[in-house]
């Protein structure tokens, strides 16, 4: 098929299990040789998306496209041309990382000589040419991200699907994954779908994002238009009891130039104001709460962050799925089952 | 290379460096086989005279041909354990995109299944020699495998099936117990069908296990309830249909 400038054309996409749809009728494009972040709390609908993109599960309705291959109807074709790292890991524990990748290319019908060629290549990038004849089960965590990141790159995809691929990994490994996205995604010029409920991920890698939420997309846009989309600065208060910021909240419109108002789900003594200008809103603003008696402890200014756009769009804040303990301990049980 | 040739023998490779690695699971897999070979023989090796067999014919090699298709049973029920396992720890994905037929993941993963199921069973028949099995001729033996092969095929599919639609390993195992020993004490492997009940034997009838027991009877000692190559016949039908059953299943079943 012709190229058409995307790698994945969306259009209308539904899924539904029964009575629950879990993807609801969203359309994107991902541009060639672009970083498309999918960004929202767990049960989004962003695993089901990327399971219908990738061919593993079948979609309801809609069109959905991936290197100019209907998803449904040319399944191989698009096989052939994407790479994933699924959100679960999907190695074989009792074979080697080499082994690993090497059943991967055969499978790909890479031929010897280039396979041998390419799986070197892959776990020089990935730092892992030392690991190669080790068994899985005694790599860690963000060893096994990153020699399922190197099987994914083994048949030369055009297009890579990542999904969550740093849950459950600490900081610096984090950081490390991103990274070998970026350099990829310069040096192939591969388009790139991440899924993701960070924040600072999606702000730090993607060219664009999609805030998704209950199977919609509610908004998409580069980090930084999404950012100046909401105007002006966001003050946090922090008030001294509870109540001062439910006043504040309920009484919103004597303070002139609030935007909008938020409080703080898992500190209710916190508000965030999203204000126009916070230089020339502020003395009002603390005239209005000195006069209606409230005690404010802190006062914080900054420009909105993907997080304020993220609260601002889906009314809540992705923080708490974050801190969510359940995740946590999916995870380790994740990395413990294997 | 044909990318689908190379899935299957990808899938068979596998398979086999799996099976290497693990010495608990094979030592494990043989340990049940080998000990019902030992008590039977131990408790029914003196009282089998009521089975009439021909002279020079011990109980144990009467029993041996049933204990390798209980073991061929239980070997082949494994690969459904082994699908669910993929399922669940994600490398059934990681195949599943692979471009190429689903029916080329099937044959990959039954010939894995079968040759584990083999090699075990081999290893029994190796080990029943010590326990004064005799093997009567090379053709014997020969026509012994095509038989295992067989049964192989019927209960890997068979697995291939039930595990398609299941997501749980518990709910396997629960299954898996009702259906294998039923289908173990209904085939003739420890005592001839012949002796059962009229109701009881015609159960025995719709049992793939009772042909392949009765054929590699027929192959080993020359006793058999149906001529060898009827055994032969059912068998290698229900096989073809039970793997294209299981083609079917595999490629309708949730994935994740």
């Amino acid at each position: 098929m012709k190229s058409t400038g995307y790698s994945i054309h969306v259009s209308n996409l539904v899924k539904k299990y029964g009575d629950f749809t879990a993807v609801d009728g969203i359309s994107f494009d991902v541009k060639e040789g672009e970083i498309f972040g999918f960004l929202g709390p767990n049960g989004a609908g962003k695993t089901t998306t990327v399971h219908i993109l990738t061919t593993i599960i079948d979609k309801t309705s809609g069109d959905a496209f991936v290197s100019g291959f209907d998803v449904s109807k040319h399944k191989d074709e698009v096989r052939s041309n994407i790479g994933i790292v699924f959100q679960d890991p999907s190695i074989d524990d009792r074979l080697t990382g080499y082994e690993n990748l090497e059943l991967h290319a055969m499978m790909y019908g890479i031929d010897k000589a280039t396979r041998k060629r390419r799986i070197n290549e892959m776990l020089e990038m990935v730092e892992l040419s030392d690991k190669a004849n080790v068994v899985m089960s005694s790599y860690s965590g963000g060893m096994r991200r990153r020699l399922e990141i190197a099987r994914g790159l083994l048949n030369e995809p055009k297009v890579l699907f990542l999904d969550e691929p740093t849950v459950g990994l600490d900081t610096q490994t984090r950081r490390h994954i991103l990274e070998y996205v970026k350099k990829l995604n310069e040096k192939y010029h591969l388009s790139v779908l991440l899924t993701t409920h960070y924040i600072e991920e999606a702000d730090y890698l993607c060219d664009r994002v999609a805030i998704i939420d209950h199977g919609k997309i509610v908004v998409c846009d580069t980090p930084q238009k999404l950012k100046e989309g909401l105007h002006g600065d966001i003050v946090k208060i922090s008030f001294k009891a509870e109540k001062d910021a439910k006043f504040i909240q309920e009484n919103i419109k004597k303070f002139k130039n609030v935007v909008s108002i938020k409080v703080d789900e898992a500190d209710k003594k916190i508000v965030y104001l999203n204000v126009k200008s916070a230089a020339s809103d502020l003395p009002e603003i603390i005239e209005q709460a000195f006069r209606s008696k409230l005690s404010i402890t802190s006062i914080d200014i900054r420009k909105p962050s993907l997080e304020d756009v993220f609260i601002h769009y889906t009314g809540k804040s992705i923080r708490d799925e974050e801190a969510n303990p359940n995740e946590r301990i999916q995870a380790v049980i994740r990395s413990r089952n294997r | 290379m044909n990318r689908d040739i190379s899935v299957i023998y990808v899938l068979w490779l596998r398979a086999m460096k799996r099976f290497i690695r693990s010495p608990s699971q094979i030592i494990g897999s043989i340990a049940m086989p080998v000990l019902f070979l030992l008590f039977l023989d131990a408790g029914f090796g003196s009282l089998a005279t009521f089975l009439h067999l021909p002279p020079g014919v011990s109980y144990i090699d009467f029993l041996v041909p049933g204990i390798v298709g209980m073991s061929m049973l239980f070997a082949a029920t494994t690969s459904g354990i082994s699908l669910l396992w993929d399922k669940q720890f994600g490398f059934l994905k990681e195949v599943m995109v692979v471009p190429v037929r689903r029916v080329s993941i099937v044959l990959g993963r039954v010939l894995g299944g079968l040759s584990t199921a083999i090699i075990q069973s081999t290893l029994l028949i190796i080990i029943s020699l010590f326990i004064g099995f005799k093997i009567p001729s090379i053709l014997g033996i020969l026509i012994t495998y095509g038989f295992m092969v067989l049964i192989g095929i019927v209960f890997i599919s068979l697995g291939l099936i039930i595990a398609s639609f299941m997501k749980d390993m518990q709910g396997f195992g629960l299954i898996l117990n009702l259906l294998i020993f039923p289908l173990f004490f209904l085939s003739g492997a420890i005592y001839p069908i012949t002796v059962l009940p009229t109701v009881v034997k015609y159960i025995t009838y719709i049992n793939p296990l009772t042909y392949g027991v009765d054929g590699m009877r027929a192959a080993l000692i020359g006793i058999s309830v149906f001529p060898g190559y009827v055994d032969a016949l059912v068998l290698g039908i229900i096989a073809v249909v039970m793997l294209a059953l299981g083609a079917i299943a595999f490629a309708k079943g949730r994935i994740v």
